[in-house]
């Protein structure tokens, strides 16, 4: 077996074990964007339009891009926390798995992929639903798949190995609260980074949602103008997005083959 | 001799500076049933965490199968199967389910997996619970899952720590069955217990360890005959002569164990012993007397006390 087959091994076991959940699964992922698109959208974004024409776009659009990438990331956070620190301690089914021939960076690969199906299938459901909104045309909205898609690899990766290294899930739920969470409010997803005062702005350019969400806009907006987009170039976007998923992964199996093996 | 199958030369385990394996040396033979046996702490899951390859050797020298865990464990573990001291089923997974994933894990082709797993699920008497979700089960049912996903991959070394905790009697012996069958159809096997009985029902040979040492090496029978007199008496007294009894019997010259509620004398004619205690003036209130077994040895060996 190649290390590639092993990690699909494990996908395969996932997905033997989604079967009986997938309904509570997929009905969220088509209630979270009818929530987020008809409260931030329909209802902030009439006020928005109503006040300014500087965007370019109508709010709506403009949210709903931004939205796409934060629910890549929150997604993907979750995935690379509380279902690896069960692996680790409460089900502990990785200490199972690696008495077989699979090892723990196998066990990695095999979530990140597993999570980049899922994610696939929760963008896709977003994307679709923001063309129902009225929100982007469906060529834009399928654009904005794969950046976000590559988002939240990048979230998913750093997460794990950094839940990898925590003892329990007090520092689960700190990171939530003071990464994720601020991430999600300050990354340009709501309103242009340029809004911020210029410090928080420099520091707005070194946090990864940002990167996020520009490349989504970049992507699926490329006609979008110095409102809502920086002037970085979109390699920039990439780089940041696959260093930090491939530094993750690098990390996270390292420090998951420690963990599990004292 | 053939080359062992399992062999360890001055194999250590520290854990920073606490060392819970101390510099062991065991030969396990193609074919054999080799135990582990010792109190609390001594080092025995650990050694098999050893063997397992999922935990890195300290310093000295392991090959299983002839190869080195460190650099060739993925070879090795696609030979054995493993049944860990603590449970760690999916879950999320029904009890078939399960089996299936760790034959997948093992590259089996689904037909074959399939197959196997009727056959497991009978040894395991958990036909009927095929499709349940493994959650509700009961803790002998679980433990009797993980001994069965241990075997679906056919292996050739089978590692076993406490295998037995938690089931009912039926249920050890079938897996003590099942364990002669694998054995004469060519497997190792590994064991560790608490079960003296169990152990000298399965073990060709075994080990005592204590505080990461090996304290004693042999079989059951050749144990018992080197650290135990044949025989083994046990005296109770009232509870307010039982102060006195060391000096009442030191003429035994120390074959003797004094409990809180009991003496035990090892001898090898225990018809002599009670014959001497009668001279000596000495009338417990209730004697009894028996083979040793594995258990008096195991005890002389480790002390009788919980040391921790
Ligand atoms: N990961 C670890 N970190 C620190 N100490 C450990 C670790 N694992 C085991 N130990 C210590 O090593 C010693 C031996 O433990 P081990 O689990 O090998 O004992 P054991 O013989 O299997 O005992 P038991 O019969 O209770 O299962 C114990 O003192 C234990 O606390
Ligand atoms: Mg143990």
């Amino acid at each position: 077996m190649t290390s590639l087959t092993r990690s699909w091994r494990w996908v395969e076991g996932e997905a033997i074990g989604y079967r009986r959940v997938w309904r509570g699964t997929v009905i969220s992922s088509f209630v979270n964007p009818v929530l987020f698109l008809s409260a931030m959208g329909l209802g902030l974004g009439t006020l928005v339009d109503s006040s300014t024409d500087d965007l370019g776009v109508p709010y709506l659009t403009f949210v709903a891009t931004g939205l796409m990438a934060a629910t890549a990331m929150q997604t993907s956070a979750g995935e690379g926390a509380f279902p690896v620190m069960a692996g680790i301690k409460w089900r502990k089914e990785f200490h199972g798995a690696i008495t077989t021939p699979l090892s723990p960076t196998d066990i990695v690969r095999g979530k990140m992929i597993w999570g980049s199906i899922r994610l696939t299938f929760v963008l896709t459901v977003f994307a679709l639903i923001s063309v129902i909104f009225g929100a982007l045309d469906l060529g834009p909205a399928l654009l904005a798949v794969p950046p976000a898609v590559l988002t939240g690899l990048a979230f998913q990766a750093s997460v794990t190995a950094f839940t990898v290294t925590r003892e329990n899930e007090v520092s689960l739920s700190t990171l939530f609260r003071f990464g994720i969470i601020p991430l999600f409010l300050f990354s340009g997803t709501f309103f242009p980074i340029s809004q911020l005062p210029d410090p928080l702005q420099v520091a707005a350019y070194f946090t990864p949602l940002f990167h996020g969400v520009e490349l989504v806009r970049k992507v699926s907006l490329p006609g979008a103008g110095a409102s809502i987009v920086t002037p970085l170039p979109i390699w920039v976007n990439v780089v940041y997005l696959v260093a930090m998923a491939a530094a993750g992964i690098f990390l996270g199996s390292r420090w998951l083959d420690r963990r599990l093996k004292p | 001799m053939a080359e062992p199958l399992v062999q360890a030369r001055g194999l250590t385990k520290r854990f920073d500076d606490f060392v819970a394996v101390d510099a062991i040396d065991f030969d396990i033979a193609k074919g054999e049933a080799f135990g582990f046996l010792g109190p609390n702490g001594a080092g025995k899951t650990s050694t098999m965490k050893m063997i397992t390859t999922v935990s890195p050797i300290t310093e000295g020298k392991l090959t299983v199968f002839g190869l080195d865990p460190d650099a060739q464990g993925r070879q090795i573990r696609q030979h054995l199967g493993v049944v860990p001291q603590e449970d760690n089923l999916d879950l999320e997974l029904t009890v078939s389910e399960n089996l299936y994933v760790y034959g997948r894990y093992h590259d089996m082709h689904r037909a074959d997996i399939k197959a196997r797993i009727v056959d497991l699920l009978e040894f395991a008497q958990l036909s009927d619970r095929a499709d349940s979700p493994v959650e509700p089960l009961s803790g002998g049912m679980k433990r009797r899952l993980t001994i069965a996903r241990a075997l679906i991959n056919d292996p050739d070394l089978v590692i076993l720590d406490e295998p037995t905790t938690g089931l009912d009697p039926q249920a050890r012996h079938l897996l003590w069955d099942r364990l002669y069958r694998l054995k004469k159809e060519g497997a190792t096997l590994i064991i560790t217990t608490h079960y003296m009985d169990e152990a000298e029902q399965l073990c060709d040979r075994l080990v005592v360890m204590d505080k990461g040492k090996i304290v004693a090496e042999g079989s059951p029978r050749q144990l018992i005959a080197q650290y135990a007199p044949r025989e083994v008496v046990e005296l109770r007294f009232p509870e307010e002569l039982m102060g006195a009894m060391a000096s009442r019997l030191d003429w035994l010259e120390g074959n003797t164990e004094i409990l809180a509620d009991r003496v035990i004398v090892y001898t090898d004619d225990a018809e002599d012993t009670q014959h001497q205690l009668t001279e000596h003036g000495i009338h417990p209130e209730q004697v009894l007397v028996r083979r040793s077994s594995l258990e008096d040895v195991f005890l002389k060996l480790t002390g009788r006390r919980l040391i921790d």
